[in-house]
């Protein structure tokens, strides 16, 4: 055995291991280390204090690659607070309620995008969870074996596809549909209800939040559908069976068993969605219309953070237009930091109670 | 009579239920279809040699993407050799030397925010970090952002197939006398190959369709230039511009842009899921 025991803690080496097999594996693979070490043990003790002083290093290097990680996030956190500090300075709390949005006057609040953002997200999630459930329950309890693998691929790829491309099919296919068949209907059958009916008026333009809303539904649909089935899986196959063995149907072991069991969980998928609904650019840039104005009628066009920060950040010609888009970015990152942080929570939670 | 009736009704939410769940997978693969199909037919009709051999036209005429196709790919390139490399060391970090200890979870943590956060904040980081100190806009900040869109993808995957490598590899190394380096470099890299690999084709396909960070960071360019520190055209900005605007012409030439992409996008995500679960047995 090349190398002074000193270096090897006793637990890492137990008298049964069987070191036989693994020295030959070892060998296979480096075979300078022991060969040269065999052949030549004057030259030891150099050698290993080379070792360390590469260990020493290489830990170094390692240790601040992973903290580069750390410090990217509150860099960005950082650097986006640094250039929106103009705007937040000048308008103060009165940027997240203040409507108007005017470049010429320079006159700038966050109130139509920050009301576009959580409107398309909540239109969103309406769609996205009721249909991910759907999908969950439908790949753990209903498909036969064999193609539980082939629709969760083909599901999984809706979240390849690239959001530009969602944004490119919604206005040149999508939009036309909506304004040629959808809207029309919703006007005409929806349009004269008490209080709702007020969502569903005005032009059939088809761009607008509810366009925006059905495709960023779509896109989120895998990410909550996948957390859904990786945490169903999670359940114990004899807690499903004793419900099974008791006369539970299906839904009834779903919902009676499988969804308080994963509970928290299934949240945290949820606000997993919703952390990509809320900062999703490209596809809503597409369809939302670029509108600074507050509407009732979700057949409107609207605009959203993101969406007007891809659309006028090029464009703003004034230093506070720029900080005021800025200002956007920052409002954006704290709240999906915020959301995926707690997605992230509810997530660790089941895995811990697994571990314990 | 009452139990049958209220066995009946059990029976028939039942039904109705996984009736339901089926429509709704049905309702997912749909759109699924419906997208896909656009795309191929669109772009399908606006395939020419002309795409690889011209440059984006000037309003309303013809050309191809000659210009943003390499620029797409030197930024991919770029962005790889700044992202991968550090993404691998911060992965070895996390699987090797912090383990369990609280910074290595607070760092586990904030790498997952980093994989879910929105890409347009990473374009105003970079903006603010590259293009306003240098001035302008560039080849460079656009690799950069992309950079950081890739780095937390690898370092996650890192981490994760580092972790699965069996203890008595580590050990045996060790017994012999190698340094811990030495015992990552040859035995663990060569052994977490095919996952740190299968992590770096995900972080490809996944900032090869990314527009919203290169929006303000390498911005477009309409002539060729294969010069980082200039703006540099991108197939996913021109693909925004050209369908943005009121040319057929253009409209043709961001159909062929997206089928080529989304080709490129679903083929290198689907072969990183194949080599994986290849891995797996």
């Amino acid at each position: 055995m090349p190398g002074p025991p000193a270096r090897l803690p006793p637990d890492h080496l137990p008298p049964d291991h069987p070191a036989d097999l693994t020295r030959k594996a070892v060998r296979a693979m480096s075979p300078p280390a022991t060969a040269t070490a065999m052949t030549a043990p004057t030259a030891q003790p150099a050698r290993r204090a080379r070792g360390a002083a590469g260990d020493a290093l290489f830990r170094a290097a390692a240790l601040f690659a992973a903290l580069f990680v750390l410090i990217s996030l509150s860099a960005a956190a950082l650097s986006m607070l640094y250039g929106g500090l103009p705007a937040l300075m000048k308008f103060g709390l009165g940027f997240l309620y203040h409507v108007a949005w005017n470049p010429v006057r320079q006159d700038f609040g966050a109130a139509v995008p920050i009301y576009g953002t959580l409107l398309s997200s909540a239109l969103a999630m309406l769609i996205a969870v009721p249909v991910s459930f759907g999908i969950a329950i439908f790949l753990t309890e209903v498909s036969p074996r064999r193609l539980r693998g082939p629709i969760a691929a083909a599901i999984e790829l809706l979240a390849g596809i690239p959001s530009i491309i969602y944004g490119m099919w919604g206005l040149f296919v999508f939009v036309p549909y909506m304004s040629d068949h959808i809207e029309p209907w919703l006007t005409d059958h929806l349009g004269d209800l008490p209080l709702l009916g007020a969502l569903f008026q005005g032009p059939p333009l088809g761009i607008g939040m509810l366009t925006a809303g059905i495709i960023l539904g779509v896109m989120i649909i895998p990410f909550i559908s996948s957390v859904m089935r990786d945490v169903f899986a999670l359940v114990p196959p004899s807690l499903r069976e004793a419900a099974f063995a008791l006369g539970a149907t299906r839904w009834e072991v779903v919902s009676g068993v499988v969804l308080p069991y994963t509970r928290t969980a299934v949240v945290g998928g949820i606000f997993l969605g919703l952390g990509r609904a809320l900062g999703e650019t490209m596809a809503v840039t597409f369809v939302l219309g670029n509108a600074h104005e507050l509407s009732a009628s979700l057949l409107m066009p609207g605009n959203s953070i993101a969406a007007a920060i891809a659309n006028e950040f090029t464009e703003a010609d004034s230093d506070i237009y720029l900080s005021s888009l800025i200002a956007l970015g920052f409002l954006l990152f704290v709240v999906t930091f915020i959301v995926l942080a707690a997605a992230k929570i509810m997530l660790l939670r089941l895995a811990r109670n697994e571990g314990n | 009579m009452a139990r049958t009736l209220r066995s009946r009704r059990r029976q028939f939410t039942n039904i109705a239920a996984l009736g339901a769940s089926t429509l709704a997978t049905v309702f997912g693969l749909f759109w699924l279809v419906w997208i896909l199909l656009t795309t191929v037919i669109n772009g399908y009709q606006a395939l020419n040699l002309k795409l690889i051999t011209q440059m984006t036209p000037p309003p309303g005429s013809d050309g191809g993407l000659l210009n943003a196709i390499a620029g797409s790919g030197i930024m991919i390139a770029v962005a790889v050799l700044l992202g991968a490399p550090i993404g691998i060391m911060a992965g070895t970090h996390l699987a090797e030397f912090g383990k369990k200890n609280a910074l290595a979870e607070l760092i586990r943590f904030v790498n997952d925010i980093l994989l879910s956060a929105p890409s347009i904040v990473i374009g105003l980081f970079v903006y603010e970090l590259v293009v306003r100190q240098s001035g302008h806009f560039s080849g460079w900040a656009g690799a950069v952002s992309l950079g950081f869109i890739l780095l937390p993808v690898v370092v996650r995957t890192t981490d994760e197939t580092m972790r699965l490598v069996p203890t008595q590899l580590r050990e045996a190394a060790l017994a012999l006398g190698a340094p811990k380096w030495k015992m990552t470099l040859s035995v663990l890299y060569p052994a977490a190959r095919t996952g740190i690999l299968t992590g770096l084709l995900l972080g490809v396909a996944r900032i090869s369709g990314e527009t919203a960070p290169l929006l303000f960071t390498a911005l477009n360019n309409q002539y060729w230039s294969a010069d980082l520190a200039e703006p540099m055209a991108n197939i996913p900005v021109v693909i925004f511009q050209f369908a943005l605007a009121p040319y057929d012409a253009w409209h043709a030439l961001a159909w062929a842009g997206a089928l080529l992409m989304t080709m490129f996008v679903l083929i290198v995500s689907v072969g990183a899921r194949f080599l994986l679960r290849e891995r797996n047995g």
